[in-house]
């Protein structure tokens, strides 16, 4: 069995979810591919997924109404056991990738981390990952009768569905109660364009000027663009956005098709952030800047000026 | 209490990267603390120094070559009480290291583990969890607040960490695995004294033989910046008109196809 772990939010599949179902389809061979659906109250999402597989395994119960590291480690690491997994898959989003560690302890399995491809090899599975901050793309492989895998988002095209529904199944999980409380959540929500979903970002960094500046400049491009916004950790730490708009080493990774960084230098710790983009636009005064050696496109000029004569030609 | 903080030794972000018959090679490459871990340092000092005199042991930690020790040594001139290097020459992948670092936590009764959120060579998020799996204990992963209340035990980490979606705050009863992040807090420099009073600090040696530990993921291959880029670059001299023109021509076709391909 390959083991697809859905990534689910407000009711509904996470674009991501479909991405790990192309990843196990193009592995399974002779396999099932089984997608599990962990939380409470989570039909919509369940009858969701058995569109896009034959077998969807639902653990619904109010233990895992609230994700916990510990919690979905053991759910996981109980139905690839029960299942006989080969393959576990799990999204490479922050929780995925806090919890998939836990889930390879307690199975006793090798497991290959943010992985951008991935096929079976020998009696294992062999996958592509970038490393030193994204500036190199490695091999990995290992073989073990299961291996636990978090796969980047992005790195592969959304699963289409299939003809006919798949059947649900309930699953009965035995949890431990979670040792860590938590409270005074905030939720940083930011454009209506997720960072995450995004095909184009546009992103500003410390030579935009201040906070007016970016709401006056890089705001209305994002709009005109219909982009998602990003900005820089020295931006996030002036207060100038919130955290969830960070992009680099401490915050998201994004491969949009376009990545507009305006303002911004290009420190190592950002462009591992956005370097794996498909296009990279630049708009900078600094000649030197390293923005500039990863750019296909870089316009070296004023922000102040560039940016409003690129908006009227948008919006002509 | 004691605090077991891992530091590791990584390529310095700023510089170039080689490669070597299919492998990243760091022979000769400035070799620096990891960012993160110079954060689970700081944090493991400032821990000590809230608390009553003598309540805190901070323990540092490298897995590593020989040539590890001058983290250690860093880490000591900050003001760790004491180090533990474990010589290993083969690279492990970050489950195998866990074991080693769960190992130790173990033996030295560590009641705080902390880590990089991180790695900045792996890029990986994995050895928090895998640590705090082997222990049995539970963990909070990208940490920006951290304090640790009751002077005695039960002894409880209290602050705040970032969710997929934002932040929240979180109370977790010791022990407990911690990682790291930028914004956590700011790290010191060594000063002089300590930098020589380190060199008399315990630094313990340890064989990874002892650990039965093996890799478990192999590395087949690497390639540096696959990706090609067109690099037109154009000075915007006075009137920006005919560039600006341009790029949001290259604009308006990749919104065209990214519109489409929904």
């Amino acid at each position: 069995m390959i083991l697809v772990v859905a990534s689910h939010a407000d009711g509904r599949l996470q674009k991501v979810t479909y991405e790990l179902v192309t990843a196990a389809r193009a592995v399974a061979g002779d396999d099932p591919v089984a997608i599990l659906v962990l939380g409470d109250k989570v039909d919509s999402v369940a009858a969701e997924a058995t569109k896009l597989t034959d077998q969807v395994l639902v653990a619904a119960q109010p233990g895992l109404a609230q994700y916990r590291p510990e919690l979905w480690a053991q759910a996981v690491a109980f139905v690839a056991t029960e299942g006989e997994a080969k393959l576990v898959l799990v999204a490479g989003t922050r929780s995925g990738r806090e919890y998939s560690p836990r889930v390879a302890v307690r199975l006793d399995a090798p497991l290959l981390e943010d992985v951008v491809a991935l096929r079976r090899e020998g009696a294992g599975f062999a996958a592509k990952r970038y490393s030193y901050l994204a500036r190199v793309t490695e091999s990995i492989a290992a073989e073990a009768p299961v291996v636990v895998v978090s796969v980047k988002p992005g790195a592969f095209e959304p699963a289409a569905a299939l003809e006919a529904a798949g059947e649900q199944y309930e699953v009965e999980v035995e949890l431990p109660k979670s040792r860590v409380t938590t409270s005074d959540e905030r939720v940083e929500s930011s454009t209506r364009v997720s960072l995450d979903d995004a095909e184009i970002v546009v992103a500003g960094g410390r030579g935009v000027g201040s906070a007016e500046k970016f709401d006056s400049l890089i705001l209305p491009l994002a709009e005109a663009l219909s982009a998602a916004v990003g900005a820089t950790r020295a931006v996030v730490d002036a207060g100038w956005r919130p955290y969830a708009e960070q992009v680099g080493q401490t915050g998201k990774t994004v491969s949009p098709k376009v990545y507009l960084a305006v303002g911004i230098s290009g420190a190592t710790q950002h462009l591992s952030g956005m370097n794996k983009s498909k296009l990279v636009v630049a708009i900078n005064k600094d000649a030197d800047a390293p923005i500039f050696k990863v750019a296909d496109y870089g316009l070296v000029g004023d922000v102040g000026t560039v940016v409003p004569a690129l908006l009227e030609q948008l919006r002509k | 209490m004691k605090i077991l903080t891992l530091v590791r030794q990584v390529p310095d972000a700023e510089g170039g990267l080689r490669l070597n018959e299919g492998n990243v090679d760091l022979t000769g490459a400035p070799l620096v603390m990891d960012t993160m871990d110079e954060y689970g340092v700081e944090q493991a000092l400032r821990l000590r120094e809230a608390a009553g005199a003598g309540e805190v042991e901070v323990i540092a930690l490298a897995v590593g070559p020989a040539k590890n020790e001058e983290v250690l040594r860093s880490a000591l001139a900050l003001g760790a009480d004491r180090a533990v290097h474990v010589k290993a020459d083969v690279a492990l992948d970050p489950v195998a290291l866990s074991k080693v670092v769960a190992a130790l936590a173990k033996s030295e009764g560590a009641d705080l583990v902390l880590c990089g959120g991180r790695q900045s060579d792996w890029d990986s998020e994995a050895l928090g969890g895998a640590v705090a799996e082997r222990l049995g204990w539970p963990q909070i992963t990208w940490t920006t607040e951290l304090v640790v209340e009751g002077g005695t035990e039960p002894r409880t980490a209290k602050g705040r960490h970032d969710t997929e979606r934002g932040s929240e705050a979180f109370a977790v009863r010791l022990p407990a695995v911690v990682t790291t992040q930028q914004g956590l807090c700011e790290p010191r420099f060594p000063t002089l004294p300590n930098i020589v009073k380190a060199r008399k600090k315990e630094l313990r040696s340890e064989a990874l033989e002892s650990f039965g530990v093996a890799p478990v993921v192999r590395t087949t291959g690497a390639e540096l910046q696959p990706r090609q880029r067109l690099r037109r670059i154009v000075q915007v001299d006075g009137d920006p008109g005919a560039s600006v023109a341009e790029l949001a021509g290259v604009l308006r076709g990749e919104m065209g196809q990214a519109g489409g391909a929904q």
